[in-house]
C-alpha cells in the first residue's frame, strides 16, 4: 500500500509546506497569533502522521520534533523566537529535501537533520526540563492475537457497562459478539437492575452479563474486545479453568463457591443456607439474596468448567479408542429398521405426552417430559448415523465431467465445495441422476466451445463447479457454469409456440428462467447424445420435488448459469405445520412455509372473485383447499392462509385453522393410493388419527396447469 | 444495503486511504476536509459511523463529536477518532466529548477494518 499513496502524501506535503512557509513568514511579525501557531502546529502534524502511515519514517520522525515545539508554543509553554522561526524555516527546507530526495540513497544531509533535531531539543530543553518520553503503546484491536497455549482456558467474565454506554456510540451486543468469536461461549444477562417499564430510561443500559468463555485465545485478547470500554465499564476477567491440572477432572467448584467467588453472596449467609439442606439455589432466590438469574449463571458456568473437563477425557478416550479402529460396518437395512422404530417411537411419545397433558398429573407430565427428550436424543443420534458426507458423490463428477467434455471437444474443468456436507443416504441416492442430468445440461448446453468462449473474452477452459453448504434443516447445492447462460428470447418463443405461457403474458427473467423447468421444454436446436431429449428439466424437477426439495435456476446471458437444490437433510422424520380444515388435519412441510396471515369474509369479498390477498402490498395467489378437496362444512369467518414458497414463487393455502408445528414421521400411503395427487404422505397424530402430507409443490402445479388451460379455451 | 461511513480529515492523502480500504470491503464511504464539512454533511444525510481527525481548521476533532453528538441522527452511532501516540490527553478529552474509540496513527488498512468491524459490525 505504501506506494499507492505515495504520492497524495508527497502533493500533499509539498502544498503543507508551501502554506507553512508563508504561515512562519507572518508568525516572524505576529508571533502571538494563536490562528497562526495552530496552522503551523497543524502542517506539522498532518506530515508527521501521514509520512507515518504510507512509510516516510524519517520524515516523520524529523517532523516529529519540530511538531513537539510547536505543541509546547500552542500550549503557552514556550514563546516564538527569532531563533526558533530560523530553525523552523531550516526544518521546513530540510522536510522538503527528504521529499525531493524519497528513493534516492543518502541524497539529504544526514548532518544537518541531526544538527537542526539538536537545535530543536536546546530549544525544548531551555524552557523545559525534559519533555515526557512519547507513550508509544498501540492497542491491538484486532482480536488476531496468536493462541498463547494450545491448550484451552475457560474465563469467566463480568461486564457491567456503564449506565450511558450508549452515548458513547458503543453497542454492548458488539462486544458480546467478539466474545463468542473467541471460542465457546455461554453469556448470561443479568437482569436485575432493569427497572419498571415507567421508569425505565431507554436510553441507558441496565443490563449487565455474566460469561463463560472457554478459549485458546490470550487473556490479552479478551482484554483487547473491551479496550475502547475498558475505563467507563466494570469488567472482571478470571481464569477458571487452564487446563493445568487436568488430574482433577471431575472436580469442579459448587455453586455457592461460585457465587461467592464473583462476590454476588457473603460464604457466611450461604452456610446458613446450606444448614437447611434444600436445594441451594432454590433457597438462596426464595430467601431473595440472588435472583434466578444470577443462580442460572453460576450454574451454566459450573456446567462449562465440567464439560471442558469432561471433553478433554474423552479426547483422550477417543484417541486411545482410534486407535483400536472404532468404525463397525453395518447393513443398511438394519439403519433403515432402526429409523423406522424411532419414528414409531417418536409418534407414541406425542400421544404419550398429549395424553399425560389431559390428565393433570404432575408425576405422568414429568415422565412424560424426560421421554419426550430422550426421544429426540435417540432421533437425532439414529438420523445421525444414516448421513453420509455428499463427496462420494462428487468425484464420480468428476469422471463424468472428463470423459463428457473430451467428447464434445470442450476444456472444461470440475471444481467442488462442501464435499463434506453430510446428507441422509437415501437422499444422496436419488439425487444421483437429477445431479448427472445438470452436469451434463452445464457441459453440453452451458459451457461453450474453446473457440467461442475466445472469441467473447473468456478463458479457453470453462469451469462447472458444484457446490454444497448446510443451511438451517437442508442442504443447499449449486450447480453452477460460466457458459453463455439462457437465452431467453429462445425460451420464452419456444414457451409461446408449445402453448405453455400466452403471448401476452408479461414474466420477469427469473419466471422464464423457471420455464425450462416445465414438462416437454428442450430448446436445444438438436439432439445430442449427451442431453437435448426434451425429458430433461421436468425429471429433475420432479426428482427434486419428490425429495421435498427446490430447484431454482438463475441464468445471466452471457456469464453463465446457476441452478441452486434446496433438500431437506433427511426423508424420515421432518418439521412441518399442522392445520385444520373442518374435522380433517393436514400437515405442510415447515420447510416451505414462509408465513401466516388471517383471510377474513371482507378480504374475499375485497378480491372480487380471484383468489388473490394482499400481503404488504404484494399480491399473493392462494388455492382454497376446502373448495380443492371438497370438504363439506360451514367456513369460519376468519381462515388462515398458509404462505408457502415453492421455487421463487409464493403461493398461499387456506386452512381453517393452523394448529401449530409437527415433528412429522413420515408414512407412505401404500401402493393402493399411488396415483393420489397432492399427498406426499400420512403421518399418525398423538391422538391416534392420520393426518395427510400435502404435496405442496404439486398442488401448486396442478392449479397452474388448470389456470393454463382455462386461459387457453377463453 | 452498504453502510456509510464518513472520513473526516484534512489530510487527503489519509482520507484516499481509509475511503480506498473501506470501500474494498464494501462500505460506502463520505468524505469531509474538516470538521465544519464534516458537521455540514451530518445535518444533509443519515451516516452509520464517523471516523475523524482530532487536528483540523474551522472546527478539530473533538468539536466535531460534540456537534455529532447533538445532533438526533448521530447520537448513537460509532465515532472513532485518530489520535497520535503523545496526545493521550487529547484522546481524555475525545472519549469525554463522546468518541467510541481510536486508532493510533500510523494504522494498518488491516487494524482500521479491524476496528470498523469491532464497533458497527
Amino acid at each position: 500500500m505504501d506506494n499507492q499513496y505515495a504520492d497524495t502524501f508527497k502533493e500533499e506535503a509539498y502544498e503543507l509546506l508551501a502554506e507553512l512557509e508563508s504561515s512562519l513568514l507572518e508568525l516572524e511579525d505576529r508571533p502571538h497569533d494563536p490562528e497562526l501557531i495552530g496552522r503551523v502546529f497543524r502542517a506539522m502534524h498532518t506530515i508527521k502522521g501521514s509520512g507515518a502511515m504510507f512509510g516516510f519514517d524519517d520524515i516523520a520522525a524529523f517532523t516529529h520534533q519540530v511538531e513537539t515545539a510547536f505543541d509546547q508554543v500552542r500550549n503557552g509553554k514556550l514563546t516564538v523566537s527569532r531563533q526558533m522561526i530560523d530553525l523552523t524555516l531550516a526544518a521546513r527546507d530540510q522536510i522538503k529535501a527528504m521529499l525531493d530526495g524519497v528513493g534516492q540513497e543518502g541524497s539529504t544531509d544526514a548532518a544537518v537533520t541531526a544538527q537542526l533535531i539538536a537545535g530543536f531539543k536546546e530549544l525544548l530543553n531551555e524552557e523545559q526540563a525534559a519533555v515526557p518520553p512519547a507513550e508509544t503503546a498501540m492497542p491491538q484491536p484486532a482480536p488476531a492475537a496468536a493462541p498463547a497455549d494450545e491448550n484451552l482456558a475457560t474465563y469467566r467474565i463480568r461486564f457491567r457497562p456503564a449506565r450511558n454506554i450508549f452515548a458513547s456510540g458503543t453497542n454492548p451486543v458488539m462486544l458480546l459478539n467478539e466474545l463468542r468469536q473467541l471460542g465457546s461461549c455461554r453469556i448470561v444477562a443479568q437482569l436485575r437492575d432493569v427497572p419498571r417499564l415507567g421508569e425505565l430510561d431507554p436510553e441507558s443500559c441496565h443490563i449487565f452479563w455474566d460469561v463463560i468463555l472457554t478459549t485458546a485465545a490470550s487473556l490479552d485478547a479478551i482484554k483487547d474486545v473491551f479496550i475502547f470500554v475498558e475505563d467507563a465499564c466494570e469488567i472482571r476477567i478470571e481464569t477458571l479453568d487452564n487446563g493445568a491440572n487436568p488430574d482433577g477432572g471431575e472436580t469442579h467448584k459448587k455453586l455457592g463457591e461460585i457465587l461467592v467467588e464473583r462476590g454476588d453472596i457473603a460464604a457466611s449467609d450461604i452456610e446458613a443456607v446450606l444448614a437447611a439442606q434444600k436445594r441451594l439455589g432454590e433457597m438462596l432466590v426464595e430467601k431473595g439474596m440472588v435472583t434466578p438469574t444470577q443462580v442460572h449463571s453460576a450454574l451454566l458456568e459450573q456446567q462449562q468448567v465440567k464439560e471442558v473437563r469432561r471433553e478433554r477425557i474423552q479426547q483422550e478416550e477417543r484417541s486411545r479408542a482410534q486407535e483400536a479402529g472404532a468404525s463397525i460396518r453395518v447393513p443398511a437395512e438394519k439403519l433403515d429398521v432402526l429409523v423406522n422404530l424411532v419414528g414409531e417411537l417418536v409418534t407414541i411419545q406425542a400421544r404419550m405426552t398429549q395424553t399425560a397433558a389431559g390428565r393433570d398429573d404432575a408425576e405422568l407430565i414429568s415422565i412424560a417430559e424426560e421421554v419426550e427428550r430422550l426421544t429426540a436424543e435417540l432421533r437425532d443420534n439414529a438420523l445421525n448415523i444414516r448421513m453420509l458426507p455428499i463427496g462420494t458423490t462428487f468425484n464420480k463428477f468428476k469422471r463424468l465431467v472428463r470423459d463428457l467434455s473430451g467428447e464434445l471437444g470442450k476444456e472444461i474443468e470440475m471444481v467442488t465445495e462442501g464435499a463434506e456436507t453430510e446428507l441422509d443416504k437415501t437422499v444422496i441416492e436419488r439425487l444421483n441422476d437429477p445431479l448427472v442430468h445438470l452436469i451434463r445440461n452445464c457441459i453440453d448446453h452451458g459451457i461453450e466451445k474453446p473457440e467461442a468462449r475466445e472469441a467473447a473474452g473468456k478463458p479457453r477452459q470453462g469451469i462447472v463447479r458444484l457446490a454444497a453448504v448446510h443451511s438451517g434443516d437442508s442442504v443447499m447445492l449449486t450447480i453452477e457454469d460460466d457458459g453463455a447462460g439462457l437465452d431467453r428470447e429462445a425460451i420464452l418463443a419456444k414457451a409461446v409456440e408449445k402453448g405453455m405461457v400466452a403471448l401476452t403474458t408479461e414474466l420477469t427473467d427469473q419466471e422464464i428462467d423457471n420455464l425450462i423447468f416445465a414438462p416437454g421444454f428442450s430448446t436445444a436446436s438438436k439432439v445430442t447424445s449427451v442431453s437435448g431429449r426434451g425429458v430433461g428439466m421436468d425429471v429433475v424437477k420432479r426428482a427434486i420435488d419428490a425429495l421435498r426439495g427446490s430447484i431454482a435456476i438463475n441464468g445471466r446471458p452471457g456469464l453463465g448459469t446457476v441452478i441452486s437444490i434446496r433438500i431437506p437433510l433427511t426423508m424420515a422424520i421432518i418439521e412441518s405445520l399442522l392445520v385444520q380444515i373442518g374435522a380433517d388435519r393436514f400437515l405442510i412441510p415447515l420447510s416451505l412455509v414462509d408465513e401466516c396471515i388471517e383471510l377474513t369474509r371482507a378480504d374475499v369479498a375485497a378480491a372480487h372473485g380471484r383468489n388473490m390477498a394482499t400481503v404488504r402490498d404484494h399480491l399473493v395467489p392462494y388455492i382454497p383447499l376446502r373448495r380443492k378437496f371438497a370438504i363439506a362444512g360451514t367456513v369460519p369467518d376468519i381462515e388462515q392462509v398458509v404462505i408457502t414458497e415453492v421455487n421463487g414463487a409464493r403461493v398461499g393455502f387456506v386452512v381453517d385453522r393452523v394448529i401449530g408445528e409437527h415433528q412429522t414421521v413420515i408414512k407412505s400411503l401404500g401402493r393402493a393410493f399411488k396415483n393420489v395427487e397432492s399427498i406426499s404422505g400420512a403421518t399418525i397424530l398423538g391422538d391416534g388419527s392420520v393426518a395427510l402430507i400435502l404435496d405442496i409443490p404439486q398442488l401448486v402445479r396442478s392449479v397452474e396447469v388448470g389456470e393454463c388451460a382455462a386461459l387457453n379455451t377463453q | 444495503m452498504a453502510k456509510v461511513i464518513m472520513t473526516a480529515d484534512d489530510s487527503a492523502s489519509i482520507r484516499q486511504m481509509v475511503t480506498f480500504t473501506l470501500r474494498q470491503s464494501g462500505y460506502e464511504v463520505v468524505q469531509a476536509v474538516d470538521g465544519r464539512d464534516a458537521l455540514q454533511q451530518l445535518g444533509g444525510r443519515q451516516v452509520d459511523m464517523l471516523i475523524t481527525d482530532l487536528n483540523m481548521p474551522n472546527l478539530d476533532g473533538i468539536g466535531l463529536i460534540k456537534g455529532a453528538r447533538a445532533l438526533p441522527a448521530c447520537r448513537f452511532i460509532p465515532i472513532i477518532m485518530l489520535t497520535t501516540e503523545s496526545q493521550d490527553s487529547r484522546k481524555q478529552e475525545g472519549k469525554a466529548a463522546g468518541a467510541t474509540g481510536w486508532i493510533v496513527k500510523p494504522f494498518k488498512p488491516e487494524q482500521l477494518l479491524a476496528v470498523v468491524k469491532k464497533v458497527l459490525g
